[in-house]
């Protein structure tokens, strides 16, 4: 408990035992006049103090105004009928202390423990000084300098391991807990746990520019972008408390004059007891407290699981979602190509894959890639000449005196080679032809991630009804993959512009609900744009799908989405019962209120009360490791 | 231009009111109150001095509410 915190738990304890005394018969009238006073005042007086402050900037309907209003009213009430029944004003003040402190305390903690969960932020970088270790401030490390990771401490800054080998927990990152091995020559993120061995690190970025200062930055904003359920609540609690002021108002006024006009006694004391019961639940506070409390834990919680969401309005929308859009190459597999097979070749393997890698030797495509890798040598530029790129056909080059061309069939036609078709249309397929003669074809293919399968599976079963895939690759590698996965739908053959256009149209159709679109965060930062929720995967170090994507999942496995959609369901639903509780219940006190079957002492309980059952459920949202 | 800057406020309310207060604030193009963080974020409007506009700010969301701080 902070200072301020402890000063009020005194006040109410002080207050508390004032009242003993003050309701005990035998004294006499005055003395229990001046502890009810002193008792009233130890806990109300800043409360006091806050409303004639506020009457005069001119503000009368701030909570303290309406609690004095409230508790003087009570006290003027029990004067008129000479009676010493004073213990309902204070403990009116008395609980609104106590609900107040509660709030506080509450939340305080919730925070604490909400951020204990976001606590990656490295207090210190070694660095080596004549010797021997000095430790600096990680902001004012400068990138290209060595520093040193003992075992058992953060990394501070992004970097390349110089020297060492060790296993890096990467939990408080991806949520995964299986360690990952790393050794010389590879890079490390900020905010990995060193376990086992002394790493020498070279630090490629400073401070801000690093995984963990992304990250920091990315949560502790996320709760500024408000959701609709917040923004409900702050313009409802806007008009909540005018009208039932006025409400108030209207019951202290109506009724006597009305039982007045007919005739009858005008029964003020009780039409006015029943009005200030009205003023004690006009405060709005529970409701607009366990709001944003319930996101915050929510968010807090998802990022523990390592999937990041940037705001709570992305939590609403991603608890909406029906149709998952994925993109294929390093979303739902590998990314990788490999070559598989080679086909109907005259040339030995290694011959057509020598050929095949030199010609593709300038190019920097995933499969030219493959190509050069299935190689595995040196490869001597020198031995190609007159490379000439055809778009969207292949390419092809003079080696060693050779005109060797490598693509894929619509080349082949140009150039008028009789190609074989591949019959196990499961990959890519390059077309070879060393002199104009055909020379085979190798199969190349992306396997789809281990963990695909039940990604998919996962979404279905949490309600999704559209699971579709776009992709840049043909249409026989892409239907291969959506048969393995049992996805509703593919399209493939797309160019970035036409990804846009096909969640474009999507998203026209009414059928479609919330949108979500999943991509690696390369070249997809127009889709992610675009769709409702845009959710880029495997942002260890990728600053590009960070900055593009609405919802970031910190590792690479597909089935952080349903995770990330139950969770956001798991908050929503909490939030939702939150409105619908609190709501409820000051409805019903004020409607006992005005019938007079609830007193101000009802009143004050039920308003606390229901504030720290919207807290406590609040706070649920934040575990969500089984969701 | 866009700031955030700590603050202090107890009550949630409080906040709601604060980023109200904010809003209508001169020189103010956005503000937004996370009681969460207890930070506010101010989006500034064109050619504004930040270091004014606040202390405009804190002495509006004073108004509302005595019992908080902004820290510039």
């Amino acid at each position: 408990m902070t200072k301020k915190q402890k000063k009020v738990l005194y006040r109410i304890l002080i207050s508390a035992l004032l009242l003993i005394p003050a309701n005990l018969t035998v004294l006499p009238g005055p003395v229990r006049i001046l502890l009810y006073g002193a008792s009233y005042l130890v806990i109300g007086y800043d409360i006091l103090k806050k409303a004639f402050k506020g009457i005069k900037n001119r503000r009368v309907l701030d909570e303290s105004f309406l609690m004095t209003v409230a508790t003087l009213g009570a006290i003027a009430l029990a004067a008129l009928e000479r009676s010493l029944e004073l213990n309902e004003a204070v403990a009116v003040m008395l609980f609104y202390q106590i609900g107040e402190l509660f709030q506080s305390v509450a939340v305080g903690k919730s925070r604490g423990s909400i951020s204990a969960l976001m606590d990656i932020r490295p207090d210190y970088a070694n660095i080596e000084e004549n010797g021997a270790l000095v430790r600096v401030d990680p902001e004012e490390v400068e990138p290209g300098s060595e520093i040193l990771v003992q075992p058992g401490e953060k990394i501070p800054l992004d970097g390349v391991i110089l020297e060492g080998t060790s296993s890096l927990n990467t939990s408080s990152l991806t949520g995964e807990s299986l360690p990952r091995d790393v050794t010389v020559g590879d890079g490390v993120i900020s905010g990995c746990v060193n376990m086992t061995g002394l790493l020498r690190v070279k630090t490629t970025g400073s401070f801000e520019e690093s995984t963990v200062s992304k990250i920091l930055e990315l949560v502790e904003n996320a709760s500024s972008h408000k959701s609709r359920s917040e923004n409900f609540i702050s313009r409802f609690a806007r008009i909540y408390t005018p009208v039932v002021c006025g409400g108030a108002l209207g019951l202290a006024l109506l009724p006597p004059i009305v039982r007045m006009l007919m005739g009858m006694p005008g029964d003020w004391s009780v039409w006015i007891y029943r009005a200030l019961t009205f003023l004690v639940i006009s405060c709005p506070c529970a409701l607009v407290i366990s709001i944003p409390l319930g996101f915050f834990a929510g968010l807090g919680g998802a990022s523990r699981e390592g999937i990041l969401i940037k705001g709570s309005n992305y939590l609403e929308t991603l608890s909406q979602v029906h149709t998952v859009v994925f993109d294929k190459t390093g979303t739902l597999t590998q990314g990788v190509f490999e070559v598989r097979d080679i086909h109907r070749s005259p040339l030995e393997r290694e011959q057509l894959l020598e050929y095949a890698a030199l010609v593709e030797s300038a190019s920097s495509h995933p499969i030219s890639k493959s190509l050069r890798e299935a190689h595995g040598k040196r490869l001597d530029r020198s031995r190609v000449a007159e490379v000439t790129e055809i778009g969207g056909g292949g390419v092809h080059a003079k080696v060693d005196g050779k005109t060797v061309a490598a693509g894929n069939t619509r080349l082949m036609e140009q150039l008028g080679v009789a190609y074989h078709e591949c019959p196990e249309d499961t990959g890519t397929v390059v077309h070879m032809a060393v002199d104009g003669d055909y020379a085979g074809h190798i199969l190349i293919s992306d396997c789809v991630k281990p963990t695909s399968q039940a990604a998919v599976e996962a979404l279905k079963r949490c309600g999704v009804k559209n699971v579709v895939m776009l992709t840049g690759d043909q249409e026989t590698a892409a239907e291969q993959v959506r048969r393995e996965l049992k996805l509703d739908a593919c399209h493939s053959g797309l160019l970035p512009a036409d990804k846009v256009t096909w969640v474009d149209q999507m998203l026209s159709d009414p059928d479609t609900g919330k949108l979500a679109f999943v991509g690696d965060g390369v070249n997809d930062a127009p889709v992610l744009a675009r769709a409702d929720v845009g959710i880029a995967m495997g942002a260890m170090g990728s600053d590009a799908a960070i900055e593009a994507a609405d919802v970031v999942l910190m590792d690479d496995d597909p089935g952080k989405v349903a995770k990330a959609i139950r969770i956001a369901r798991k908050c929503m639903r909490i939030v939702r019962e939150n409105i619908v509780f609190a709501l409820a219940v000051k409805l019903l006190c004020l409607i006992l209120g005005a019938l007079g079957l609830a007193g101000m002492w009802a009143a004050i309980f039920a308003d606390v009360g229901v504030m720290v059952l919207a807290v406590l459920n609040a706070i649920r949202a934040m575990y969500v490791k089984n969701v | 231009m866009k700031k955030t800057y700590r603050i202090e406020v107890d009550c949630a309310n409080c906040a709601n009111l604060m980023e109200d207060a904010a809003n209508k604030t001169p020189g103010v193009d956005k503000a937004v109150v996370n009681f969460m963080t207890q930070k506010m974020i101010v989006e500034f409007a064109e050619g504004q001095e930040p270091a004014s506009v606040m202390n405009e700010v804190r002495k509006n969301c004073k108004r509302i509410e005595d019992d908080m701080e902004i820290y510039l």
